[in-house]
């Protein structure tokens, strides 16, 4: 009788344990299955339509280019950018409280943003400026390295780099690991500090980290990004796909001299500036 | 058997405790919800109404893996209207009310989903507005 | 087993409430915290993991240091361990529970920590964490149990269950590397950017675990009348001793690459560290002293446990030399090495931690349910042993 009744807690305890085990195996397991579908579904969410003939190998990129001389000139389509990101994506406002600051794009001087360029010997303009800052949207992102959950992605049909804030955990793995301090974590309920709410979007619950998303809401609508609207017709920010040798962005790319953020981390960002 | 005395108070004790709620609310399990229909007076979800009840919670699961995750936003007709996947963007377009829609079920079934944590009811949005 | 922990003399339970008390402080303070959000602790956007992730970076050294005790035992065949062994293996049991429970702690969205399992993903170091911290679990629950058993029903232990004790060993090395790789694997966070993590881990580790179990040895000396016996305490004091000093050398080849090669990078989170960073004019410093403390403390207790008037002669000496060289190391990676790393921020800005009380109760709470744990795991292993010599 005992010996059976342990025999039972036996078979019993380890097909719990395989039970807990099996969700585990068969979602890995099923992993290239998933991504093959993935890979096939139509590239939606692309950047406005810009008569793109072929796309690179390596489907479409989403990218930016900062003309830091057009933001130099006029400094106020900055805060412009900044003020319709915040009305797009109702982010709170913290009135300057460094802990629960919640920065989607915002401003650095340039010291902060290019850390490995040298500051000796700056042109004015380049000290005077302010510079724009917002998640690199990388095409090896640290972060999605990082996140035990999957919740921070790259979205496979544009290379955005994307945040499901259904799934996010609140580790803040994510935050340890970008290298560019783009992302910031809901310490608190966030609703009381969002000034008016765009419908269209919903606000952040408290525990979750959120990002730039390079406006995937406004994308699929055939927007161009907040920010870059804000900017609109002055070429202070210009946004497409940087795998397209006909669209606007590589153009300028392709003619300018610009840089990116600590390139020596490998990361690859696709946010590219004019100084 | 062993502990007669104490065994059999206690099962019948542990009996008692597990059905609390079935007898202390008088083996009646309340007034069924009704749940409002839509103010805007549209009769077409996007699926039959019964199938609505039963697995809404699955349909904008799989809505919210596709806009997030996979870019497909194909948007959903209904009656010759456009909907985008979306609590916010398509369910409270008709159901705008969280409180006499959404809640009266889920008061009565006591599930506390977090959708409106983040997802803002047109009602929300026009509170703040005011403001 | 488990009614062994029912029965006890009144300083037993006073223990236990003593302990009990912190805990339900601890329960307080957590409940205002998940009703709240994290923002009633005093991490913020910069420094975005606080004490919570420290205590636990520290504990999963704690837990592994209990391999100091089975490798030699089991392996080695080293008799001296055979009634200490058993104290390393519960006691890495409760660290476990406490590191698990630190990192509910700061998790944002505890209701959803599932999720980890629900989407695997390999790619991230918290998934490996996740398995290896709970297998090392189970392995010590497991062993630990059936090993005493055995012991209680005075017969040999079952052949299967040395798989698993050997099977321990490298999980023991693998849970403080895996944590360590949750650090030194991420792009532009220059301070954890260092292949040496890892084995500074297992350094730290291997010193603080068992110092903690000498300490406790000799306390259940005085108050359980269990004794480990004179030669274990000793073999496991040279062990301690050439951890920590292992430990000390890897801070200092930290030093020398981060000020000799004058890199900014690798130099401005030891300048925070030891001497302040100046930022704007403004210097930026509040872990200085602690910093400094701890390496006195190492030193000086390195340099009491190698002294052979205290480590043989003088228990209370020596207790007190373990319980600094504790306290150093738990400074040293439980709270400078993950506060640090943070500062500066990948915009150089700086931004000082300091964790409020609610933060503080949690964490007090937590380790007094470790030690609740522990206290429970050893009344079971002393009281077995009295069984067998009665």
């Amino acid at each position: 009788m005992d010996k059976q009744r342990r025999k039972f807690l036996k078979i019993a305890g380890a097909s719990a344990l395989a039970g807990i085990g099996a969700p585990a195996l068969v979602k890995l397991t099923a992993g290239s299955a998933y991504a093959s579908t993935h890979g096939a579904a139509p590239a939606h969410g692309a950047a406005p339509a810009t008569g793109h003939a072929e796309a690179a190998p390596t489907g479409v990129r989403l990218g930016m280019v900062i003309d830091m001389r057009v933001i130099a000139d006029h400094p106020a389509l900055l805060d412009k950018a900044i003020s319709s990101c915040t009305e797009a994506h109702n982010i709170p406002d913290f009135a300057g409280d460094r802990k629960n600051e919640i920065k989607w794009i915002w401003k650095a001087p340039f010291g902060s943003v290019f850390t490995e360029h040298s500051t000796s010997h700056l042109p004015k303009m380049v000290q005077d400026t302010d510079f724009a800052v917002l998640c690199n949207h990388c095409d090896d992102p640290p972060c999605v390295r990082a996140c035990p959950t999957k919740a921070t992605f790259k979205v496979k049909a544009n290379g955005i780099v994307a945040m499901d804030f259904h799934r996010c955990i609140g580790c803040r793995f994510c935050m340890a690991a970008c290298p560019y301090g783009a992302r910031s974590f809901n310490w608190q309920d966030p609703r009381p500090y969002v000034k008016k709410y765009n419908p269209d979007f919903p606000t952040r619950m408290r525990g979750v980290v959120e990002k730039c998303n390079f406006c995937g809401e406004r994308l699929a609508l055939g927007k161009e990004p907040a920010c870059v609207e804000a900017c609109k017709g002055t070429g202070a920010i210009v946004f497409g796909d940087l795998n397209d040798p006909q669209s606007e962005i590589r153009q300028i790319l392709d003619r300018e001299f610009t840089i990116q953020r600590k390139p020596s981390l490998g990361t690859k960002p696709s946010v590219f500036y004019i100084v | 058997m062993y502990n007669k005395s104490t065994i059999i108070p206690g099962l019948i004790l542990f009996v008692l405790f597990v059905t609390f709620p079935v007898w202390f609310n008088g083996l009646d399990a309340g007034a069924v919800p009704k749940p409002e229909m839509p103010p805007g007076g549209q009769k077409q979800c996007v699926l039959p109404a019964a199938e609505m009840r039963a697995s809404h919670m699955q349909l904008l699961n799989e809505w919210r893996d596709n806009v997030l995750r996979d870019g497909n936003r194909v948007t959903v007709e209904v009656d010759g209207k456009e909907y985008r996947k979306g609590l916010q963007m398509a369910c409270m377009e008709c159901h705008t009310s969280q409180e006499k829609f959404c809640d009266t079920c889920h008061v009565y079934a006591s599930v506390k989903p977090y959708c409106w944590d983040c997802h803002i009811t047109p009602e929300a949005a026009a509170k703040k507005e005011t403001h | 087993m488990i009614e062994k922990t029912l029965k006890g003399k009144p300083a037993y339970w006073i223990w236990l409430a003593f302990l009990g008390m912190f805990m339900a402080v601890g329960v307080a303070c957590y409940v205002r915290q998940y009703l709240f959000g994290l923002g009633l602790t005093g991490m913020s956007r910069d420094v975005s993991w606080g004490l919570y992730i420290s205590q636990f970076t520290f504990l999963v050294g704690v837990a592994a240091g209990g391999v100091m005790l089975v490798l030699p035992y089991y392996i080695h065949d080293y008799k001296v361990f055979g009634r200490i062994t058993i104290l390393g293996e519960f006691l890495a049991i409760a660290a476990i529970v406490m590191c698990l429970l630190f990192i509910m702690a700061d998790l944002g969205q505890p209701l959803r920590a599932l999720n980890v399992v629900l989407h695997p993903t390999p790619n991230s170091m918290l998934f490996y964490d996740m398995i290896v911290l709970n297998g090392y679990l189970f392995l010590n629950i497991l062993c630990g149990w059936v090993i005493l058993t055995a012991e209680r029903k005075q017969v040999h232990p079952p052949k299967w269950i040395y798989f698993f004790v050997y099977l321990s060993i490298p999980f023991a090395v693998s849970i403080h590397t895996v944590t360590a790789m949750l650090y030194c694997g991420l792009p532009g966070r220059h301070f954890w950017l260092s292949a040496i993590i890892a084995p500074r881990f297992l350094a730290s580790a291997f010193a603080a675990g068992p110092a903690l179990i000498v300490l406790i040895s000799l306390i259940l000396k005085r108050v359980a009348n269990y004794d480990a016996g004179k030669e274990a305490i000793n073999k496991l004091v040279t062990i301690m001793i050439y951890s920590a000093l292992l430990n000390l050398f890897f801070i200092g080849l930290e030093f020398f690459v981060g000020y000799y090669s004058n890199i900014p990078g690798h130099k401005e989170t030891l300048q925070y560290l030891f001497f302040g960073l100046e930022h704007h004019g403004h210097v930026y410093n509040n872990l200085v002293p602690f910093m400094w403390a701890s390496i006195i403390f190492m030193v000086g207790s390195i340099a009491m446990l190698a002294t052979p008037a205290i480590r043989k002669g003088n228990e209370f000496l020596l207790g007190l030399a373990c319980l600094i060289l504790f306290t150093g190391l738990w400074i040293d990676k439980g709270l400078g090495f993950v506060f640090g790393g943070f500062v500066p921020n990948p915009l150089l800005e700086i931004t000082e931690y300091i964790p409020t009380a609610n933060e503080l109760g949690i964490a007090l709470g937590i380790w007094a349910t470790g030690f609740f744990v522990l206290t429970l795991l050893y009344k079971i292993a002393v009281n077995v042993e009295h069984e067998i010599e009665h």
